[in-house]
């Protein structure tokens, strides 16, 4: 969103270049920590490739889409939820549920076309649960989907205290097959991804439900105001995220080949970094998909440069950590001056 | 009575109460309690001795939430204590010296007192949002504590940590004794200085309270001490329940437990007006649900969909919609159902 510079226009004369430069600032305020997100995953790049030597190789870079999937389809989720101003605790648990009963059904016979849009459809349910809590109960988004990480977590065991393997050729088949361009591949799980990366940016910039995410997100009272459907819409950002960690269940049990009630203890918030170092303000308003896109490659980056290194798994939560530490300091300081200028 | 049931302790009481007396017709053995060599033991006694942990986190968390805060970190810390407190004992070579232990015991204190004034930092002199404040100490946090265990889990026998959790004292659980002694003491401070009005001022109106002279940002900052302090008391406990600094287990989901303890306990999270007692509550029925739970066979790892259950409903009975459904189904006192000052400062 482009803030409107009301302050009076600087002298042309002198210092053309700064002001210019001064200008696209403040005109792009919004994007910079999207550039920043870029800027940092190229410099990653670049050092790690004087570094190690092979790092930025078409395998690596097809891996980390592949490995990172899942993730990417949560943040996509988590990035309609927090543009409203909302977040959404439970996707961690939400993914390990749909993923374990997709797991389940499949061992139980039932046809992937059938178990498929079951287990959506079961994240959308949880997510409409929160929607409806957040939107006509006055639940903070907070509390409501802490109720809807216990609901998940604790319905992923009642699926199965164990893991249960995944013999299903066709959500075998999403992991296993490589489209192969040179040395570089790509998964139906990773062409999933970017299809609902694709899909989510569309929807964000393009059309009318994306503009009064926005709205909401800046301020809820203008927005219902101006007549835009508030109540729709906040419930809708919930089931979408609902149903996006419902995809990441399907693509996190083609990726391990099993269901786990364990996995995503803590993803949620792997999500929420990847969102937030990916440009997008935890207070609503502004954000874009593409970034937490940029956010996730980040996160998986740094993942993979530390088991490159062979260093200690733990570095990368200190790490990530850390970055967010420094995005939320630079965020702060964005929307500061943003609202001295108002 | 009707002053009773107004009280803000009745309902979560009321609860608690009504959770103990379902659990004593279904099994007698739930209420009975046995001495033997001056120490208690039944399913009660075993509650209270479970709930220090998640007691002494939950009043951190009261404290926080009261300036209009969260500590997401508290399981973080909890788990950072433990490693720092075991990694001393078991590098020492008598680990059963009282004077080791101690060290280690302060140590640990002193790592969670610093982890608790870096939320601090962030929150009241950077101005970041609490929730993305302690959102990074808790990704870091762990990370951390891995790191000082070497990624393994260090485990140690020395009798004098293990009493810290095990002990018993005047025939009582040493822990429960503890948790109780700091509630007390949190409790008087709060209580009988100015400083729970001055904690309340900041969470009902921080622009106000500061223009009124309270110095909110010190007074923010404490707060965000105290819960790593007592997150890391409660790290000790459970460390030297298990005998074993598990950096990933560690207090895992405690944060949510707490702030669901906090909810419980009839204190609002917008901040405000807190009751410390209302909290000891709400632990109490979170552990006393726990067993509960338990006892109806259901494996321990299913039980967070009778929380969910618990949090929903307890949500759903502090929501304005249902209070003006209920209202109207209420022919006595419909004549007032435009709405009563609360309502709206809650839709506002």
């Amino acid at each position: 969103m482009t803030t409107i510079d009301v302050s009076p226009p600087p002298t042309p004369t002198r210092d053309s270049l700064a002001t210019r430069y001064h200008t696209f600032m403040s005109r792009h305020a919004s994007l910079m920590p999207t550039f920043a997100a870029i800027a940092i995953l190229i410099a990653i790049f670049i050092g790690a490739q004087i570094y190690f030597g092979n790092f930025v190789t078409p395998r690596n870079i097809s891996a980390l889409l592949l490995d990172n999937a899942y993730l990417l389809i949560l943040a996509v989720g988590m990035t309609f939820v927090i543009v409203t101003g909302g977040i959404d605790l439970s996707v961690g648990s939400v993914m390990a549920f749909t993923g374990i009963w997709l797991a389940k059904l499949l061992a139980g016979g039932t046809s992937a076309l059938i178990a498929i849009p079951t287990i959506v459809l079961g994240g959308a349910l949880i997510g409409l649960l929160i929607g409806v809590l957040v939107q006509y109960f006055d639940v903070q988004p907070f509390i409501a989907s802490l109720a809807g990480l216990f609901l998940a977590r604790g319905l992923a065991y009642v699926v199965s205290l164990a893991s249960i393997k995944v013999e299903n050729e066709a959500v075998l088949w999403l992991q296993s097959t490589r489209f192969k361009l040179g040395d570089w591949y790509i998964t139906p799980t990773g062409i999933l991804a970017l299809l609902v990366v694709a899909v989510g940016a569309f929807v964000m910039q393009f059309t009318r439900f994306g503009r009064t995410i926005y709205a909401i997100g800046g301020n809820e009272n203008s927005a219902r105001l101006m007549g835009l459907n508030i109540a729709r819409t906040k419930v809708a950002v919930y089931v979408i995220s609902g149903v996006c960690a419902g995809l990441a269940g399907l693509v996190l049990t083609a990726y391990s080949g099993a269901g786990y009630p364990r996995n995503g203890i803590g993803t949620e918030l792997d999500a929420i970094a990847a969102v937030v170092i990916g440009g997008t303000v935890l207070t609503g308003g502004r954000g874009y998909v593409l970034g937490s896109m940029v956010g996730v490659f980040v996160y998986g980056t740094i993942n993979t440069v530390i088991s490159f290194m062979g260093a200690e798994q733990s570095w990368t939560r200190i790490i990530v950590g850390l970055l967010l530490l420094v995005f939320i300091v630079v965020q702060r300081a964005i929307v500061a001056r943003a609202e001295r200028r108002r | 009575m009707r002053n009773l049931v107004k009280h803000r302790l009745f309902w979560p009481t009321t609860a608690l109460l009504a959770l103990i007396a379902i659990n004593a017709i279904a099994r007698h053995s739930f209420i009975k309690i046995t001495l033997r060599d001056g120490e208690l033991y039944g399913a009660l006694i075993d509650i209270l001795r479970n709930s220090a942990p998640l007691m002494l986190v939950a009043l951190g968390m009261t404290i926080v939430i009261a300036t209009r805060g969260i500590d997401l970190s508290v399981g973080a810390v909890m788990a950072v204590s433990g490693a720092v407190a075991l990694q001393i004992i078991a590098g020492s070579d008598e680990p059963d010296n009282l004077g080791v232990v101690a060290v280690a015991v302060a140590a640990a204190l002193a790592v969670s007192l610093v982890l608790g004034a870096w939320n601090g930092l962030l929150v009241a002199v950077l101005g970041i949002q609490p929730i993305i404040a302690t959102l990074v100490l808790m990704l870091a946090g762990r990370g951390v504590a891995l790191l000082i265990t070497d990624g393994f889990i260090t485990t140690v026998n020395s009798e004098p940590y293990e009493f810290i959790a095990t002990g018993y004292l005047i025939f009582l659980p040493f822990a429960f004794l503890l948790a109780m002694a700091i509630v007390g003491v949190v409790a008087f401070v709060e209580r009988r200085s100015a400083l729970g009005v001055l904690t309340e001022a900041v969470g009902i109106n921080p622009e106000a309270s500061r223009l009124a002279g309270v110095r909110s940002r010190g007074i923010i900052w404490g707060a965000y001490m105290v819960s790593g302090l007592l997150a890391g008391v409660a790290g000790i406990i459970y460390s030297a329940n298990i005998k074993a600094a598990d950096a990933n287990a560690a207090g895992q989901l405690i944060e949510l437990y707490a702030i669901l303890a906090v909810v419980l306990g009839g204190n609002s999270l917008m901040g405000g007006k807190f009751s410390i007692a209302g909290t000891v509550i709400g632990v109490l029925f979170i552990q006393t649900l726990d067993s509960t739970i338990l006892f109806l066979g259901v494996p321990s790892a299913q039980s967070p969909v009778f929380f969910a259950l618990v949090v929903v409903i307890v949500v759903l009975i502090q929501s304005p919609r249902v209070h003006r459904w209920a209202r109207n189904l209420s022919p006595s006192s419909r004549s007032r159902d435009a709405g009563t000052p609360r309502d709206v400062e809650v839709a506002a």
